[in-house]
């Protein structure tokens, strides 16, 4: 069913029907309506074994949708910014206690100065939590990834977040080919884990691990986070044959000089690299990182241009020092220009003065922001 | 060593875990002066004291496997029997 609606729809709708058992959320713009869309669904009753439950803040809801997680509910969330950092401090204990709660954040520059418009920065924030984070590049690609995070999520037993752009992909209108309830449910099974929690069979999770054991359940989990990367790709082949071809961990078209990028930006990223004849990288899983499929790709190229829209202050663009830790010992040249933060339009014409200054050599590997404007900095 | 998912344990099974193992001063309490009242065991955040039949008293006893030392039943004991020392270990 092909219908125009709004980011925030294409995820509800994708969230109901996979049929969560316990959703709680704490409203934060530009997240707001996913969960009124599903508070409404849920109000007229179209949402089967399932409790909605408000929260007073993020940190309960994460905090709730442990506790749900753990007995073995299917479980929903979506935040941003400010609200997924209050959120972490519960996410890296669901992450350690490998409950596969799923989350959407709609990515949302963080204070201060207070934003509400749209970057990377939280969700890269939390790149060590052990969660998997897939970015996703439009409102069709959010829609088809639920179901893929649900799946991928309960096969490996990690918290998964699906990150789309605040406002750029969430306030979009779009035409969206919905899925439906019968293709959704040949795909996605009930989710039923070995082990949960229950008035019969009492268990702690995330129990206290001292230095002799700590370190055990620190590595079982990292090397459960990199074979990730098998699942995931077999889910994402799996969705391929029932419905739509995305790709891999990674969207590649070769080239001379290729861009990377990461969500939304990588679909003007892709317009401008076609009219131009260069290549384009599309990292969709940043968590597990796809490392081997990176260099793979880039290795042979000229130029690696990476645009970020998230900064490790003190270093630089976190995907850049990724793709180039990625890329080590390998020849390629890496430029990276760090560019939208807080809504700050990223359009074609910035993009192409970009990559015809690292093409006529105007600069050297490194980063730089682009698209700044003169400021005089004063004390207030 | 198992190594569980999630690092899930079934009940009791996490005192293996000898958390007292950092406690830098312990609490000794004197059986003389201690009248059963039980509230040390009360208000102790571990869980760790415990009251038992001393001849014809009961006094509380602590759990040194478990207690961290924090003081809180030194602190409220209404007959000053609670005295915190040097952990000394042999």
């Amino acid at each position: 069913m092909r219908k125009v609606v709004r980011g925030f729809y294409s995820v509800a709708y994708a969230v109901k029907l996979c049929k969560p058992n316990i959703i709680c959320a704490y409203p934060i713009t530009p997240q707001t309506e996913i969960v009124e869309n599903l508070a409404e669904m849920y109000a007229n009753g179209e949402l089967e074994n399932c409790k909605y439950i408000t929260a007073e803040s993020e940190f309960d809801a994460a905090s709730i949708l442990v506790g749900a997680s753990a007995t073995g509910a299917r479980t929903f969330t979506a935040t941003c910014s400010q609200g997924l950092i209050l959120m972490s401090e519960v996410l890296f204990n669901a992450a350690g206690m490998r409950l596969p709660i799923v989350m959407v954040n709609t990515n949302r520059a963080l204070s201060a100065p207070l934003s509400i418009w749209n970057d990377l920065q939280d969700s890269m924030a939390l790149r060590d939590a052990g969660i998997i984070q897939i970015y996703v590049e439009d409102n069709q690609e959010a829609h088809e990834m639920i179901p893929q995070a649900y799946k991928i999520a309960e096969s490996v037993m990690f918290p998964t977040m699906v990150c789309m752009d605040g406002f750029k992909l969430t306030h979009a209108y779009e035409p969206i080919d919905l899925l439906d309830q019968e293709l959704v449910d040949s795909f996605l099974p009930p989710y039923d884990p070995p082990i949960k929690l229950s008035v019969e069979n009492p268990l702690t999770f995330g129990s206290y691990a001292p230095p002799h054991c700590y370190m055990e359940f620190r590595y079982r989990m990292h090397k459960d986070m990199v074979n990730a990367k098998k699942t995931i790709e077999k889910v994402f082949k799996e969705w391929a044959e029932i419905r739509r071809d995305w790709g891999g961990l990674i969207e590649y078209k070769e080239g001379k000089t290729v861009l990377v990028a990461m969500g939304s930006l990588i679909g003007t990223i892709k317009e401008v690299a076609e009219e131009n004849g260069w290549g384009y990288l599309k990292i969709r899983t940043y968590r597990p990182f796809p490392a081997e499929e990176v260099r793979e790709a880039l290795k042979d190229c000229e130029n690696v241009i990476v645009f970020d829209r998230a900064v490790s202050f003190g270093y630089e663009g976190i995907l850049t020092i990724d793709i180039r830790n990625a890329l080590y010992g390998e020849s390629p040249d890496v430029y990276s220009f760090i560019v939208g933060l807080g809504g700050r339009d990223v359009p074609k014409t910035l993009i192409e003065k970009c990559v015809s200054k690292v093409i006529n050599r105007e600069i050297k590997p490194g980063y730089s922001f682009e698209g700044l404007k003169e400021f005089e900095e004063v004390l207030y | 060593m198992r190594i569980s998912l999630g690092a899930v344990s079934r009940p009791l099974e996490s005192l293996e875990n000898k958390t007292g193992s950092w406690a830098v001063k312990i609490p000794k309490i004197n059986p003389d002066k201690c009248v059963g009242c039980g509230e040390c065991r009360m208000l102790c955040p571990e869980g760790c004291i415990d009251l038992v039949k001393k001849g014809e008293k009961v006094v509380a006893e602590v759990d040194y496997d478990y207690c961290k030392g924090c003081g809180i039943c030194s602190e409220i004991c209404h007959s000053h029997a609670i005295e915190m020392v040097e952990k000394v270990i042999e």
